[in-house]
This record gives structure tokens, sequence and C-alpha cells, in this order.
């Protein structure tokens, strides 16, 4: 069973889409998982034949447990299991844990296989006990614990009330002058068909990405107490859900997709969230997260970091205000751009540093 | 192609970026984006919709002149009616 988040604890199998004796390639779609985050299609992570399905369609298991072998030429290797990936995530055995937290489970009749530890080496902490005696709890006590977007409601609450919880914030903001984006992109989409054209948000992701390849250090995973440097970026898109709810698929190696390459993904990217029909990788794979609340006329976003991510950037409302060009004031097309960071990891000025090379970046559209 | 035809394909369109709404009680002169919590990337798909229901170019410039029900039926019966010269 994948990992899909740090908050992730459990999964129910929903269907197989391979049978035993299939040719299965990496990447190929075999099942399907509901979560907390709604139904996921699970991917291969290796290429064989399915050899044997471990768990049948209906059962609930922990994060990590094997759900079906592959055999490969050589060797059979468990399949459906977390991506490499993806967060860190237990695995069935042998599993960590130490005495103070298993003497605490007995306490509070947690069971310790359906914990995801964030100690040292993946270890259970108290902490990790607690917050699942907790989680616990709270689902039995509310009378929707079936419906799913009560479900949802809960995995995001768990996974922003750990961040908050265990990472110590700080906040920055900027405001950028779009007057050169715009202006670039309003000459793109007056030649192009519809169905080409492009949004503001492609540029936006775009500048984040390109950005990022200078602050190596904001595009890292909290791992067993430190920063561990992802080598992709794979920006996570927050995606708010008609039905309410929000879902953060990641658009991987998004520095090196052209505008028109992320527009197109990210278009399909939204299409399947809002339709759920989502790729387990997708879900386990962002590096940093992106959300902007312009369409909704917010000013500033000071978001929440998604673990085990260390940052977050936000963009408000794209609006025209007077800002001053060469001692004139000018109506320009401006937005709000922030950064929710992990202060252990960086400092402010480092953040500010980012900001800037955002607004560098967003000043030359047609370089992106 | 009739207004109430083309009044259709806007609700067909419109239903399909946002598939829980009531377009029925859809108030015609408020903008769409108020009554339906759209964003940028339903307003794209919206357009989308239209381009391939009624083979209309849309310029990215006009997109105020179809905010609403109201505006947008009579811009786009505007725009079949003028002929092939507005027509992709």
């Amino acid at each position: 069973m994948p990992s899909l988040g740090a908050d992730m604890a459990a999964g129910t199998l929903l269907e197989w889409l391979k049978q035993p004796g299939d040719r299965v390639a990496r990447g190929d779609l075999i099942a399907e998982v509901d979560t907390d985050k709604g139904v996921i299609q699970v991917e291969a992570f290796t290429t064989g034949t399915l050899e044997r399905i471990l768990v049948e369609p209906g059962q609930k298991v922990p994060v990590g447990t094997v759900m079906a072998l592959i055999r490969d030429d050589a060797v059979t290797a468990p399949a459906a299991a977390p991506p490499g990936a993806g967060p860190p995530a237990a695995g069935p055995l042998p599993q960590r844990v130490s005495p103070l937290a298993r003497r605490r489970a007995q306490e509070l009749g947690v069971d310790l296989a359906s914990i995801q530890g964030t100690g040292a080496e993946g270890a259970v902490t108290v902490a990790d006990v607690e917050r699942l005696a907790r989680g616990a709890i709270m689902p039995t006590a509310t009378p929707a614990v079936d419906d799913s977007a009560a479900r949802m409601r809960g995995a995001i609450g768990a996974a922003m009330a750990r961040s908050k919880r265990e990472i110590p914030h700080y906040y920055l903001s900027n405001t950028i002058d779009l007057g050169p984006a715009m202006a670039w992109l309003a000459e793109q989409n007056q030649s192009r068909p519809v169905a080409d054209r492009l949004v503001a948000a492609a540029l936006l992701l775009k500048s984040v990405a390109l950005a990022l390849r200078d602050f190596p250090e904001l595009n890292a995973w909290w791992v067993n107490d430190r920063a561990v440097r992802q080598p992709s970026i794979n920006l996570g898109v927050a995606v708010s859900l008609r039905q309410g709810g929000l879902i953060v698929p990641a658009l991987e190696a998004a520095d090196q997709a052209s505008v028109d390459e992320l527009m197109r993904r990210l278009t399909d990217l939204v299409a399947r969230a809002k339709g759920g029909a989502l790729r387990a990788s997708e879900l386990a794979s962002g590096t940093l997260t992106v959300t902007s609340l312009g369409d909704r006329g917010v000013d500033i976003v000071l978001g929440v970091i998604y673990p085990p991510q260390v940052a977050l950037v936000g963009f408000g409302r794209i609006a025209e205000r007077p800002w001053v060009v060469q001692g004139a004031v000018l109506p320009r097309p401006v937005v709000s751009v922030s950064l929710s960071a992990d202060h252990r990891v960086t400092d402010g000025h480092r953040g500010a540093l980012f900001l800037d090379r955002i607004d560098q970046l967003l000043r030359e559209p047609g370089a992106l | 192609m009739s207004r109430e035809e083309i009044r259709a394909a806007v609700l067909h369109a419109l239903g399909e970026v946002a598939p829980e709404a009531d377009l029925a009680a859809l108030r015609p002169d408020v903008p769409f984006r108020e009554q339906l919590d759209l964003d940028s990337m339903d307003v794209l798909n919206f357009i989308i919709g239209l381009d391939q229901a009624l083979k209309v170019a849309i310029p990215e410039s006009d997109y105020p002149r179809i905010a609403t029900l109201s505006s947008c039926v009579a811009y786009l019966e505007a725009k079949v009616s003028a002929g092939s010269s507005f027509v992709r």
C-alpha cells in the first residue's frame, strides 16, 4: 500500500487492474485504492509478471503492506508497495519502535502495525502513537465517518496539525510587477487556438520551478530529523475540489518542462484531480507545494507547509495597482507571492532571495 | 442557430466545468465566476467547450463580454449571426 503523504495510515483496495500472469511494466496502472484523499490509481514500480495477489478487493491495509508480488527475470519483487520516489513510509516488517512508544501504544490500544514512524530511521515515536490515537478517537465520535468529504477533511486536518505542531514556520511576502508577464501572455494567446492558450498559473509555476534550481535547500523533505534535498523539482499543485477539500498532486520535473508543456500537464492534472483519476506517484512525489487563491480574490496566501516538504509558495490575485515606474505612477498588474518555509532548514535571508529570484524570472517571461 | 440553442450550448459547457451546479437557478446578469466559484482553469475549459460546440472564435480580449449568461448568449448570438468572417 503506497504512502500518499505523511498523513496517510491505510487504504482500501478497490480493484485490481491486472491479474496474476499479466505482464506489467514500471509505471503501469495495476490497482485502484480508496484513501482519505479519494480514489487513487496505483502504479507498478517494477517490470515483470504479476505473480500473486496478496490483498483482495475490499480489504483495508496499512501503508507499507505488500499487496502483490511481481516476478522479475531474476527476483520476485513486491508490487504496489510505496514507490521509491515517495515520502518515507513504514515497511510492514521489521518495524522500529522505541520501548516508550510500545508501552504508550499498549496504554492507548493503538495497533503499531498501522503507524508510519517519523523518528530516526523510520522508528515509531511516542508522538506517532499519540497522533494515531487522537486520529482514531476523533472519527468514531464523528457521525459522518464514512463520508468521503469528512475523511478528506480529517486527512487534511491531520497533516496540517502535524505541520503546525512540528514545523517552525516563517513567512515572507513580496509584491511583483507582472506587467511584462501579462503582456507576453496576452500576445501569446492572441495568436493561439483556444485549446492552446496559457493561463498565468503556468508562468508562475515555471518561475517557481526555475528559482528552486538556485535554492535547492527549499526543494527538500524533512526526513529523520534532517533536510534531504530532492533530486527532482516536483511542484505540488494545490487543487480545490468542487465537492470540498483539497488535493495536492505534483508536476514532476517542472523545471525541465516548457511553459506550453507545463500548461498541458497542469490542465491534465487538474482535470484528473477533479475527476478522481490521480496516480499514487503523483500524490507522493511533491517536493514543494504551490498554492494560488487569486481567483478567489485573496491578496496574500500564507500557507501551511505540507510535510515532509520544507516550503510552500503562495500566490494572491493578479490585480491592477498603482505602481511607480521611473518616477511616474502607473497602473500595473501586480501579484503577491509568499513563502512559508521551515526555519529548521532555511532562514529568512535565503527565503527573501528566493522570492526575489521569482520576481527576476517573471520580468523575462519569454525566457521561462 | 437560435438563441435558445446557443443558451443550451452555454449551459452545457458550464455544466461540464461545474457539474454540481444548479444551472436552472443561474441568475442571468450575475457573473458566472461569482455564482459558480470558477477559477481561471475552469474559465478556460468553459471557453474551450464553447469553441468546440459553436465553432466561434472568442479572443481573450473578449472574455469580459461572456462573463454572465445574458451577455454571453448575446455575444455568441451576434458572432454566429455575423457569419463566417467571425467563425473560425
